[in-house]
């Protein structure tokens, strides 16, 4: 690692300060950013660590029934927290392994964009609002490309409110190596449609599959997709599987999500 | 037996509690007063000339003490390897310079350019980031036939090609096997690729080297398996450095698997690097590193063609392999896809006729050398792959064809050179069949398909050649060095015992076992025996730890000492009873004179050698301590059969593996539960080279699986419960101990029985899937399904 | 130089460090509590599982400053003071659970989490729970076997030894 100093602000407004300093970044969990930083794959000069702001943490259900997570959460708490959501909380309880889930967080997760991470397909296929410290962000504009996203420079992720949907699960298939996801696939069913949202697969990060969203709103049935797919040229193709491969899973998992959604 | 356990008793590990505890001493928890820590500028590039490697702005950085590269050790040895190959046509291997740091060229990515010395790790990095260096970049040979190709770019410039050696075995039945291939009534042919691995104990390699320039002493604390035999490699022939000048210690080591045999160069920089900064040197490798630098293991192609008679006897076997050597030959490289492995492709079966070809070859690779079974695994792996498709091509059960092709006298001489003195391959058989349930498996198949998923069961025998090894043998087939192992015992005053030993424990639980063994042959508590090993200080020169070598060799090293303590002790005994040597009986601990009730304590005789007031000081000398060495007669030849049943998703190509069995023959057993524990360990790195592991590179030489994230590491949920039994013993008929060697059985005898049975899977599905190469990752097992 | 503070072992600690300084770093360097281990620089191996506020965490994936205030406990802490083992480090040892020792402390702190979390775990959530523990001796047969019989379950009918 590159040297730095790290502050650790117990306020938003002070985080937000802390972050308005050139070359500061924002340190979540660390989970990622820790191991990036030990391959100096990053030079901060300032890492402001989040983890001591105890008003972007905990779970509650908004007025208007929504599931509001506050951004410095850790997978464990939520895994353990969002039973409202059933679908939610079992993602964040296969999110890396225990140690991971205890320090590793919504926030990071999402601002992070890991193309292969759970968090964005739940965050997508719920239509959830991306809450930060100055705006807040439709999750279909949050997401821009692997490791992308809306967030302007210094702007901290300090909630994310998901609307609870009738049924909806999580598939995920395993990197062997990672065990991030190589394929996964949210599902959620609403009263005015279904949404799919599929990580892993894609060159261009997380992405809303709508021919399946139209034919499953229509029909919220494994068989409702048999016949689609996805195409395989835009899919990531590495050693652990062809974008073809890849492809072939979206279909296998998005089935299986269906079929589990409760 | 002893109350607190002799020869058969699961005895607890003493070793546990330390590292139970956190008290654990590994290499990289010694810190040395003063020490300055080294960090190893890597080249990024496969293949390069080094035009340039300017270090003046980086020295001048904070902390930095000094800056190495490869001038530096100019007139330095070159890191030696350990074993000549002589190719098919009597000619030498080819065998280049190997130097500490990068001279002229790059030959692998992770070869080091430069080595910073600071007063901090961080301090050091941060400097090598400041070191500006320019390197061309060459066109990278990777792939081992195109490096044989006319005209493709050379690793080492000096040498003719990129061929190390082209091995034939045995050259004069060249001409017999090939005629048997022309007779045959059925010729089974298989291509397959034995899957490069990096061997990953999790310990990543340290070395702290350390020098008192008052005396001249050196000393080297590093992760090795056989400390003595660095001294020896790094002090005569990398630095110069006479072995009672240096002294090499290898503390608890966090697993080896056989990585951590060789010399490396981290070794000779630390111990080079101490004595010109008057300082000690430490480095410790991070994971990322060890991956560029731990020489890999595995790495074979081959074509394998099997022969049979109309009975379906087998009558020929050839095969034709390339060997990775990668960018330069590591420590024992040049034996492990000939002696280690060209020997074993009898494997249980009476096959006549065998000829093995095999090229070794260099590439701009990190070095590969031995990996637990090293070329036994290879040659286990494509000779039951190859009885499994023969199987499948005729028609036949697979268990039958195999048993009708088994050795069934011994001794038997195989056609590759060896002899086995013992075994019972269909007692091991019938044995897998019935703690594998095999009977049951057409009924666990049709629950299987009634879940959707395709369920296949694969048997296979293995055979290891292990207690390695006899010196003047393996001097005759190019080793440089004699593998006989040694032991001191030392018995103290009070009647403790202490063993120095050459084998070194990094999990094989000597410091347990060894003293079953002493317990067992005096009659006393295990309690009273101490293991000491991993110093060269302490104890005489041995060789190490590996190849299933440990009891076999150094145990029985053990037990010659402690025969003539006994010897000793009994001359001492009839002195104090006043009886005659020939009637002194020892047991229980205690020394008795036959058909009377006159005896004494182990303890008294004990104290009577090192007070020797009423002593025979004429005809014996006081004391008590003996060393021997053991140079054992032949190989062991540890043998069994292994079942695993799989399910694979039909739909993913996910193969999960459902019940496992082995049914070993280790003859002797001292003590069973480390025994099924080196079993389950082998068996677990079997099932991650056959399902998840996988080092790869890119055409240009570039180390594709870098670390965790894309190199799969089995974990608990990758495996099940392991059903193992090794009561088939038929013990070894050469060593005292009758024992074989257990260490590497499980990682020989698991890959293919994995392979086997998600053939057989698919095959049921309706696949006409005859082959995958391994690893069989879902992504490759469902393409293999889509034809 | 920053000053941190915290608890470790049920002792207050401090030291100078620096930004960068990780958790485990902070451990095994200035405090010489050498129990626990780096496997890897990719938080995957386990070899460094400590517990933070009563949490597992990787203290190779933590920075030392993150650990402020905090109650740290490593394996150093879980044998009795007359070095009596606990359950779990009894269990790892009456079964085999561990071989050449460098993944064990990892393993008996993340068998100690999971306990907490879940008394009477099956073997299915124990394979689960250690999926951020990676062992290269065992074959894992024996670490699941020990935590299985440290919950209290009968693990005799687990093929033996």
């Amino acid at each position: 690692m590159y040297a730095f100093d790290i502050e650790r602000p117990t306020t938003i407004g002070d985080a937000v300060s802390a972050l308005g300093h050139e070359e500061a970044q924002a340190l979540g969990g660390g989970q990622t950013l820790i191991p990036t930083l030990k391959q100096r794959l990053a030079a901060p000069a300032k890492l402001v660590s989040l983890t001591g702001i105890s008003e972007m943490k905990g779970i509650c259900t908004a007025d208007d029934g929504k599931l509001c997570i506050g951004g410095g959460t850790c997978h464990a708490d939520v895994a353990a927290g969002a039973g409202a959501y059933p679908a939610l909380a079992d993602l964040a309880g296969h999110i890396g392994d225990p140690a991971v889930r205890n320090r590793g967080t919504i926030g990071g997760s999402l601002a992070n964009n890991d193309p292969s991470a759970c968090y964005p397909s739940a965050v997508l296929g719920s239509g959830a609002t991306v809450i930060t410290s100055n705006r807040e962000i439709a999750a279909d504009d949050f997401f821009d490309g692997m490791f992308t996203t809306a967030l302007e420079d210094g702007e901290i992720i300090t909630e994310v409110r998901f609307p609870v949907p009738e049924k909806a699960s999580y598939q995920k298939f395993e990197q062997p190596a990672s065990r991030f996801a190589l394929v996964g696939v949210f599902v959620a069913k609403y009263p005015d449609g279904v949404r799919v949202a599929v990580t892993g697969a894609s060159e261009g990060g997380v992405f809303r599959w709508s021919e399946a969203e139209a034919a499953l709103s229509a029909n919220f049935a494994p068989e409702a997709i048999e016949g689609l797919s996805v195409d395989g040229s835009g899919m990531i193709s590495d050693l652990h599987g062809s974008g073809d491969y890849r492809a072939h899973l979206v279909a296998v998992m998005t089935r299986r999500a269906v079929a589990a959604a409760h | 037996m002893p109350k607190d356990g002799g020869i058969g008793a699961s005895t607890k590990r003493r070793e546990d509690v330390r590292f139970l505890t956190g008290n654990g001493n590994y290499t990289d928890d010694i810190n040395l007063r003063g020490q300055a820590y080294v960090h190893f500028l890597r080249s990024d590039v496969a293949h390069g000339l080094i035009n340039k490697v300017d270090t003046e702005a980086a020295s001048a950085m904070p902390g930095v003490l000094r800056i190495f590269t490869g001038a530096d050790f100019e007139g330095v040895g070159s890191i030696p390897c350990g074993w000549q190959v002589t190719d098919r046509f009597g000619e030498v291997m080819q065998e280049p310079a190997h130097p500490v740091l990068a001279q002229g060229k790059v030959r692998h990515v992770g070869d080091p350019i430069a080595a910073i010395v600071a007063e901090t790790y961080m301090q050091a990095r941060d400097a090598a980031e400041a070191i500006e260096y320019d390197i061309d970049e060459l066109p990278a040979v990777v792939n081992m036939k195109d490096a044989l190709k006319e005209g493709a770019p050379k690793v080492h410039d000096d040498l003719t090609s990129n061929l190390c050696y082209d091995w034939g075995f045995v050259e004069e039945n060249k001409a017999a096997v090939n005629e048997a291939f022309e007779k045959a009534a059925h010729v089974t042919t298989l291509e397959l690729v034995n899957n490069r691995l990096i061997a990953n104990p999790m310990e990543p390699r340290v070395a702290v080297g350390d020098f008192n320039r008052s005396t001249g002493d050196h000393t080297l604390y590093t992760t090795s398996q056989n400390p003595h035999v660095i001294r020896l490699l790094m002090g005569a022939f990398v630095l110069g450095i006479a072995e009672h000048k240096l002294r090499v210690v290898s503390p608890d080591v966090g697993g080896g698997f056989g990585t951590k045999i060789f010399h490396y160069a981290e070794e000779a920089f630390c111990t080079f690097a101490a004595k010109a900064l008057n300082r000690p040197v430490k480095w410790t490798s991070t994971r990322s590193e060890a991956f560029m630098s731990d020489a890999h293991g595995r790495d074979h192609v081959t074509k394998i063609e099997l022969a049979l008679d109309k009975d379906n006897n087998f009558t020929a076997l050839r095969t034709d392999t390339y060997a990775n050597m990668g960018a330069y030959l590591s420590t024992f490289a040049p034996s492990v896809p000939t002696w280690l492995h060209g020997t074993l492709m009898a494997g249980n079966y009476k096959t006549p006729l065998i000829y093995v070809n095999v090229k070794a070859v260099f590439t701009n690779t990190v070095p590969v050398d031995a990996y637990r079974g090293a070329g036994r695994p290879e040659a286990t792996y494509q000779l039951e792959r190859v009885i499994d498709k023969a199987a499948r091509e005729l028609g036949v059960d697979p268990i039958a064809l195999r048993r009708q092709n088994f050795i069934t006298e011994f001794p038997y001489a195989t056609p590759v050179a060896v002899e086995y003195d013992t075994g019972d391959y269909h007692a091991t058989m019938d044995k897998l069949q019935e703690i594998g349930d095999v009977s049951g498996f057409e009924a666990r198949r049709k629950a299987s398909e009634a879940k959707g998923k395709l369920r296949g069961l694969g048997i296979n025998c293995y055979i290891e050649a292990c207690g390695i090894a006899p010196s003047n043998l393996v001097g005759q087939l190019g080793a440089r060095a004699g593998l006989y192992e040694s032991a001191t015992v030392r018995v103290n005053a009070t009647g403790g015992l202490v063993v120095m030993t050459g084998s070194h424990s990094h999990g094989q639980g000597h410091e347990t076992a060894f003293p079953q063994v002493i317990a067992e042959m005096i009659g006393i508590d295990a309690s009273m025996v101490e293991i000491i090993h991993g110093d060269t200080n302490n104890g005489p020169m041995g060789m190490g730890t590996y190849g299933s070598r440990s009891l076999a060799v150094g145990g029985s090293a053990m037990v010659r000492a402690t025969e003539k303590i006994i010897n000793k002790a009994k001359k001492i005994a009839a002195h104090l009873m006043e009886a005659s040597e020939a009637d002194i009986e020892l047991k229980d601990g205690a020394f008795s004179v036959a058909g009377t009730d006159k005896s004494v304590a182990w303890g008294d005789v004990t104290l009577a050698a090192y007070v020797p007031h009423n002593y025979p000081l004429e005809d014996i000398e006081p004391g008590l301590e003996e060393t021997a060495f053991y140079d054992p007669s032949n190989f062991t030849y540890p043998s069994g059969a292994y079942a695993c049943e799989v399910e694979v998703d039909p739909e993913t190509g996910k193969v999960t593996i459902e019940r496992f069995a082995a049914a070993d023959d280790f003859g002797n057993i001292v003590n069973p539960m480390i025994v099924s524990g080196q079993v389950h360990g082998g068996i677990g790195q079997g099932i991650g080279q056959a399902l998840l592991e996988a080092c790869a590179y890119d055409e240009n030489g570039q180390l594709q699986t870098g670390s965790y994230m894309d190199y799969a590491m089995p974990r608990a949920d990758d495996v099940p419960f392991y059903t193992v039994d090794h009561s088939c013993q038929t013990p070894c008929t050469h060593n005292p101990l009758g024992v074989k060697g257990c260490g590497e059985a499980g990682a020989i005898g698991s890959p293919p029985a994995v392979v086997n049975a998600v053939i057989d899977a698919l095959q049921s599905g309706g696949k006409n899937v005859t082959h995958i190469d391994m690893p069989l990752s879902p992504s490759r097992v469902w393409a293999a399904m889509q034809g | 130089m920053p000053q941190v503070n915290m608890t470790v072992n049920g002792k207050s600690a401090s030291g100078q460090i620096e930004g960068r300084t990780l958790l485990v770093e902070f451990l095994r360097e200035t405090l010489g509590l050498t129990g626990t281990h780096v496997g890897c620089d990719t938080s995957q191996c386990g070899a460094c599982v400590v517990h933070v506020d009563g949490k597992a965490v990787k203290a190779c994936t933590m920075f030392a400053a993150e650990a402020e205030g905090a109650e740290v406990l490593t394996i150093e802490s879980m044998a009795a003071p007359d070095g009596t083992l606990n359950t779990i480090q009894q269990a790892f040892q009456d079964h085999h659970g561990l071989q050449c020792g460098f993944c064990t402390p990892g393993m008996v702190m993340s068998a100690a989490a999971l306990l907490k979390e879940n008394p009477k775990p099956t073997e299915a959530e124990v394979r689960d729970y250690l999926e951020g523990n990676i062992c290269r001796c065992t074959g894992y047969h024996n670490i699941v076997k020990a935590i299985l019989a440290a919950s209290g379950q009968d693990v005799s009918a687990i093929a033996a030894e």
